[in-house]
């Protein structure tokens, strides 16, 4: 290895363990701390008292995330959300990012851009405009009631169809984009061979097209799922307090109740989580990848 | 996205230390809470002194409890609620007021003032901006509608499931902040609002479980709105920020009424004050500021505008008629007997208060 190519690698490194590795033990050091009412308002688990390093830990904010049954609640329900809007967004996704792969290679860009061009305005406004979209007195009841669809408004803003809504709404793009790219790089000699052999449109779709674009949908499907985990904007604006969701609870911890130590061990629980179901993830990939070399 | 923007702007805070702008004189930075202040004050004070106002908002106690405690927020003026302040001021967040910077202190209201003395003794470290209840905003219209004979001046509103379950259709939001719910909670069950007994917090607790599934929303400012376009018929609010409501529905002309009333039960008085962060880069220009909202005319044009009262004994004369005369702003004497304030929990309390509040928003 080259003098130039170590520091390449030691330069990220150093990065790393600057603005991720020590930040990261602050954290730990906090979840493990008591809520006083001072500036920091935590009492610090090491002090330097008079016989020298004193360790003072407290286990009782982790202690309260498993005795209390809210987080343990919190976490499931954001999964399920997540993963609900992650299925919704595929099955939105897959046809447009067909219609994009099969497409007129010179039209294939600028539907690209479309996609892409919701990008250009806030996501908050857009995440606000749904407000005005969805509540009782807003844009879609008006429209239905005039039309005399319906008789009573119906409630959508704050429930977890509004959550769904958003999240698919907002993540669509981070599904469309791979899938696009994967059905695109699928050479068309495949299909015509399973014309050929007598297959039918559903199931060349369904036993050649999605089989070869299983690494797109694999990466659409976690650009979406991840962050719509921790999603907290969606959820505060267009949820309910019947939609309780990890990032939502994280955010009451620390803002709410200003317990910073609580917050903090849910950080912690939730890296380990997270990095526990990549590392799986990864074992799962070499080993099909394995299989297919 | 208020509360985005303070988030962004906490985080902000906390990882660079600076809340808005840098250390030149010639900038104060307030902090006060959302649609508290008539915003041509602003201009003027800036006209008056050259001092440029970095205006930013919140809408609860708590979120501006987090970024003081933090530290460094870069604010010069905040305007806590009486109980919350005085919990800050024993955490050492406040600096003392300096009397000879701010010559309109002589018109603060001598009576709020000795009342303030409880929570910060001496007067030392706040003067009182405004005052008011928290009680029953609704929709006159819908109320009817659902209920003819409806309990509209009553905690029974709220807190009786059998009544505020009519109105769960039509939008139901109360303010998120375990203080002011679990008060008036206790009061409903006739205990002492300001009780600092487990025992009678679980009752409260319970109390509120039982409504739960009536409310459709906790957010404390989203309501003015909300109310004033028909979106929430009920809401267990701010006095001045319902008023506000009724006034927005009125300009709207959409057949929205909207009434405020104190709970003939009693409610919570409250009182926000200015007080200066003991790390404001701009105390100076914090004096100056504060100053300036102490003068009757200012106090007037603000209460106008918002429809709190102030704590300015001379500014009742500029006061509008139909502010000053309406009762469930200045309450009359009578009223006034019936009204209770809290004091600042103990940290050990708080922690299990701000549990069961958590528990109560998510319902189990």
């Amino acid at each position: 290895m080259s003098a130039g190519s170590r520091l390449a690698l030691l330069l990220p490194a150093f990065w790393l363990l600057l603005f991720v590795g020590a930040p990261l033990l602050i954290v730990l050091e906090i979840s493990f701390s008591e809520v006083i009412s001072a500036i920091p308002p935590y009492a610090p688990v090491l002090r330097w008292g008079e016989e020298g390093l004193r360790i003072a830990l407290n286990p009782e904010n982790y202690a309260l995330l498993i005795g209390d049954d809210l987080y343990i609640h919190s976490l499931l329900s954001s999964i399920r959300i997540a993963a609900t809007s992650t299925f919704l967004a595929l099955l939105v996704g897959l046809p447009i990012a067909h219609g994009i792969a099969r497409a007129a290679p010179r039209h294939r860009p600028w539907l690209l851009l479309l996609v892409i061009l919701p990008f250009w305005t806030s996501f908050l406004i857009r995440v606000y405009a749904w407000i005005g979209i969805l509540k009782t007195e807003g844009i879609l009841n008006t429209v239905l009631l005039t039309a005399g669809l319906i008789r009573e408004p119906f409630v959508i803003l704050t429930t977890e169809w509004a959550v769904h809504l958003g999240i698919v709404y907002a993540y669509l793009p981070f599904m469309v984009l791979p899938l696009a790219v994967a059905l695109e790089r699928i050479d068309p000699a495949f299909r015509e061979a399973a014309a050929d052999l007598g297959a039918r449109g559903w199931s060349i779709f369904f036993r050649v097209t999605l089989p070869l674009a299983r690494t797109g949908i694999a990466a659409g499907c976690l650009l979406v799922f991840i962050p719509a985990v921790g999603e907290f904007v969606i959820p505060d604006l267009l949820g309910g307090p019947g939609t309780p969701m990890i990032g939502k609870a994280m955010w009451t911890e620390f803002f709410g109740n200003r317990d910073w130590p609580v917050a903090s061990a849910l950080a912690i629980v939730m890296l380990v989580l997270a990095a526990g179901g990549i590392l799986a993830l990864d074992r799962v990939q070499r080993r099909s990848g394995e299989g297919l070399s | 996205m208020r509360t985005w923007s303070l988030l962004g702007r906490t985080l902000a805070a906390l990882l660079f230390g600076i809340g808005a702008a840098g250390a030149q004189d010639k900038v104060v930075n307030v902090y006060n809470w959302t649609d508290y202040i008539d915003p041509a004050v602003l201009e003027d004070f800036t006209k008056e002194t050259g001092i440029k106002v970095v205006y930013d908002t919140y809408d609860s106690n708590e979120v501006l409890e987090t970024k003081l405690m933090a530290g460094k927020t870069g604010y010069d003026v905040v305007v806590p609620t009486s109980y919350a302040m005085a919990r800050q001021l024993q955490a050492g967040v406040y600096r003392k007021l300096d009397r000879a910077k701010l010559p309109n202190l002589r018109h603060a209201s001598p009576t709020l003032q000795d009342r303030m003395n409880r929570y910060d003794p001496g007067n030392e470290h706040a003067v009182v901006y405004m005052w008011g209840t928290t009680g029953i905003g609704y929709n006159a219209g819908k109320i009817a509608e659902r209920m003819k004979d409806a309990p509209t001046g009553s905690l029974r509103m709220i807190f009786d499931p059998e009544v505020v379950k009519n109105f769960a259709d039509c939008g139901v939001n109360l303010l998120d902040d375990p203080a002011d719910l679990f008060s008036a909670a206790l009061k409903y069950l006739s205990l002492d609002p300001d009780s600092k007994k487990v025992e009678d917090l679980q009752k409260a607790e319970a109390a509120l479980m039982a409504i739960r599934p009536y409310i459709r929303k906790f957010h404390s400012s989203q309501y003015i709105e909300d109310l004033a376009n028909g979106d929430t018929c009920l809401a267990f609010g701010f006095s001045g920020d319902i008023v506000q409501a009724k006034a927005r529905a009125e300009e709207a002309k959409k057949g929205v009424e909207v009434v405020y009333k104190i709970p003939r039960e009693g409610a919570q008085m409250w009182f926000d004050s200015f007080v200066i962060p003991k790390d404001a880069p701009h105390p100076d220009a914090a004096h100056a500021f504060i100053d300036f909202m102490l003068r009757p005319d200012i106090a007037a044009r603000c209460t106008n505008a918002i429809a709190y009262p102030n704590g300015n004994k001379d500014a009742d004369a500029l006061v509008k008629a139909e502010i000053k005369e309406d009762a469930e702003i200045y309450p009359p004497a009578e009223r006034l007997a019936t009204l209770y304030t809290i004091s600042p929990f103990p940290q050990r309390l708080q922690t299990q208060l701000n549990r069961m509040w958590t528990r109560v928003k998510a319902g189990r």
